[in-house]
């Protein structure tokens, strides 16, 4: 029996909290067996920065700052199938909150009218990505094949996603069960 | 010679539905407990047709079913994939057009809209996202209004007027400016008479009407869509009573 090669899959978090990543390893040990038919390409997982050509990207977090725009477009460069996980990855979620203020009165707010700050004053180091005016949905930056829901979506979402991209079929998410929070 | 009044019936998808005399569409497909998708319906409220939600094909023709008048030998098409895709793109329009974040609304899991979009396999918002800037009302000590989740499908303007008896809400604006007003000198919610029991304060299908103080009294695996599917009929009671907790 000759096995087929395994899908590479990376996976990032833009302006998320890591709690998509989270609810992924909450698939325990059925990431032993996924783990026979998926290698992890660039992902915090497994620490690799170069991102390789890969057959799946999961993308979580929307778009806040010009490293999340640079990330993201290299991400969709490089993976056959790119996939936005998560509430805030779908529609900015918690993060585009600050939407309804300027980025100006967000930064005056954070670092110059905090109560007792030394040295009060917005950061400007020239390492630090610039802010975007909004928070977009990745959607609005790149083109995305598949949608997955949740905050998070669960580890069985996940594991029933992957398992039908393996199998090679066409993942049916929302048939089954769908939440946003 | 007094004769027998013609059984009359239309045909919804493959039904033959009775209706008396002054039944909307919608009214004799809920008495026969077809569902047709809907937000800004409530029964015994006047129908208005503003969400669009409810749009059948009436032999052919697009029309709302809340505000068309049920008429002999109407063959009408309701639970179609054409509508029901026509639908999801309203129902993203819907929350693209607002500020929609489930994760941090206190609604969610009560939420019609939200229950609407599981319905109709919605994934994602599809259009450009809009985020309003609209003003929040906590004026009032007991109800919150949170303009940003309005869908302007007036049903609190409605019965505030039809079944509280008072006049507490209105839509001002027209098209993309369109917003939800209070009729009070000073706009706020406190200057008006409106009350916790009121069913306006109740009915709201999103999350921009709240009861302060019990936005958690259910946790998030008990609350109405926990338990329910928005597409079982005769949920409005639970709507208006709230998701409890265990104990309360």
């Amino acid at each position: 029996m000759t096995h087929k090669p395994k899908l590479k899959l990376a996976t990032t978090s833009l302006a998320g909290c890591f709690g998509c990543h989270m609810s992924f390893l909450d698939m325990d040990e059925r990431l032993i067996e996924l783990l026979e038919h998926i290698e992890f390409d660039r992902s915090p997982f497994t620490d690799i920065k170069q991102l390789d050509h890969c057959d799946i990207g999961l993308i979580e977090g929307g778009v806040c700052n010009a490293e999340n725009v640079h990330v993201l477009r290299t991400y969709r460069a490089n993976c056959r199938i790119l996939v936005a996980v998560g509430a805030c990855a779908i529609n900015g979620g918690v993060p585009a909150l600050r939407n309804h203020f300027s980025l100006k009165e967000c930064l005056e707010e954070a670092y110059v009218k905090t109560p007792d700050m030394i040295n009060p004053h917005i950061p400007d180091d020239p390492e630090l990505p610039l802010l975007l005016n909004k928070v977009y949905p990745v959607h609005e930056v790149v083109k995305i094949d598949y949608f997955l829901p949740g905050c998070p979506p669960s580890a069985d979402t996940f594991y029933r996603f992957l398992s039908e991209l393996i199998e090679g079929k066409e993942p049916q998410i929302g048939k089954v069960e769908l939440r946003y929070d | 010679m007094v004769t027998e009044p013609e059984s009359k019936f239309i045909r919804i998808d493959d039904r033959e539905i009775p209706f008396v005399h002054g039944q909307t569409i919608m009214d004799a497909a809920l008495a026969a407990g077809v569902y047709i998708p809907h937000l800004c319906h409530f029964p015994g409220i006047t129908p208005q047709g503003n969400c669009k939600l409810c749009t059948v094909e009436v032999d052919g023709k697009p029309l709302t079913a809340c505000t068309s008048p049920a008429a002999a030998g109407q063959r009408i098409r309701n639970n179609t994939p054409e509508l029901n895709e026509a639908r999801k793109a309203l129902t993203q329009m819907l929350f693209i057009e607002g500020n929609h974040i489930c994760p941090s609304c206190e609604k969610t899991g009560n939420c019609p809209l939200q229950a609407m979009a599981y319905h109709l396999g919605m994934l994602h918002g599809h259009f450009p996202a809009q985020f309003p800037v609209r003003e929040v009302d906590a004026s009032h000590p007991t109800i919150m209004l949170d303009r940003d989740r309005c869908i302007l499908c007036s049903l609190c303007v409605r019965a505030s007027r039809e079944v509280d008896g008072k006049n507490v809400f209105a839509i001002a604006g027209r098209g993309t400016h369109a917003s939800l007003i209070v009729n009070t000198a000073s706009g706020k919610l406190v200057d008006s008479d409106i009350e916790p029991s009121d069913l306006a304060a109740r009915i709201c299908p999103v999350g921009a009407i709240l009861i302060k103080e019990h936005g958690y009294d259910a946790p998030i695996g008990k609350r109405i869509f926990d338990q329910h599917k928005i597409n079982e009929i005769g949920l409005e009671k639970i709507y208006i009573a709230g998701a409890k907790s265990d104990d309360s």
